[in-house]
């Protein structure tokens, strides 16, 4: 399942409502993306997320098929955040359930992965010099690239 | 065709989005970031550096050599940095 919502959530009732009812799930793996206070050297007070309706919707959507085709999944969930969020806020969800604690770790690893380099949402810090929009790292592309290596030794 | 643009491109360009007929000559997606640039001030400051731009046509992410066509939404915008 994903969401894109401009609110917060609840970390506990998501999981929860996740594997309600799939008593053959043995594992579940979250990851949970903060806003950070520092980016560099630069202290941010704030941050606007900017993102594509509808292509983000359906980024994320294929990047949790792929998921599926690549590990035995019995759920997942991506929940991504726009709008003003404050260092600390919760940014983005995202989770992977499965029989055994691999699939689950890996697939959960996989979609950070793949949504930070796939998902278009773009970042705009607030600085004392301003407002800045934050560059992509390269380690992002390095992070997804590394994947592709991986199902090509399989 | 439908034409979007989001973050710094759509802060240069000064506007979020537009309908325009496919120019003469636009054939892919590297044929209109061309056809954009030569319209001059905020759409040349834009695309000035066009290895900075990253494009989608119809909600998929795509290349410079991505044909367009007459009905097409083609986006424009920065590397990506959610998550």
């Amino acid at each position: 399942m994903i969401r894109v919502q401009e609110e917060d959530f609840d970390l506990g009732a998501e999981l929860k409502a996740m594997s309600a009812g799939k008593t053959s799930i043995g594992g579940l793996c979250s990851f949970v993306g903060l806003v950070r206070d520092m980016a560099g050297d630069a202290e941010i007070g704030a941050m606007t997320l900017e993102h594509y309706p509808g292509m983000t919707e359906k980024a994320l959507e294929e990047i949790e098929t792929e998921a599926h085709a690549r590990w035995p999944l019995d759920a997942t969930l991506i929940i991504h955040r726009y709008g003003r969020l404050e260092p600390g806020d919760q940014i983005v969800l995202v989770a992977a359930a499965s029989a055994h604690r691999e699939a689950a770790f890996e697939a959960c690893h996989y979609l950070i992965d793949f949504l930070k380099t796939r998902a278009p949402f773009w970042k705009l810090e607030d600085t004392a010099d301003g407002a800045k929009w934050v560059d992509a790292r390269a380690s992002d592309d390095a992070a997804t690239a590394r994947w592709a290596v991986k199902s090509g030794e399989e | 065709m439908k034409l979007l643009y989001f973050a710094w491109v759509r802060e240069r360009v000064g506007g979020a989005s537009e309908d325009i007929p496919r120019p003469d000559g636009v054939a892919t997606v590297g044929d209109l970031v061309a056809w954009l640039a030569a319209r001059g001030d905020g759409y040349a400051e834009a695309f000035e550096e066009s290895s900075m731009v990253r494009a989608a046509v119809n909600q998929e992410h795509v290349d410079l050599s991505h044909p367009v066509a007459d009905g097409d939404e083609v986006a424009f915008f920065p590397p990506v940095t959610g998550g």
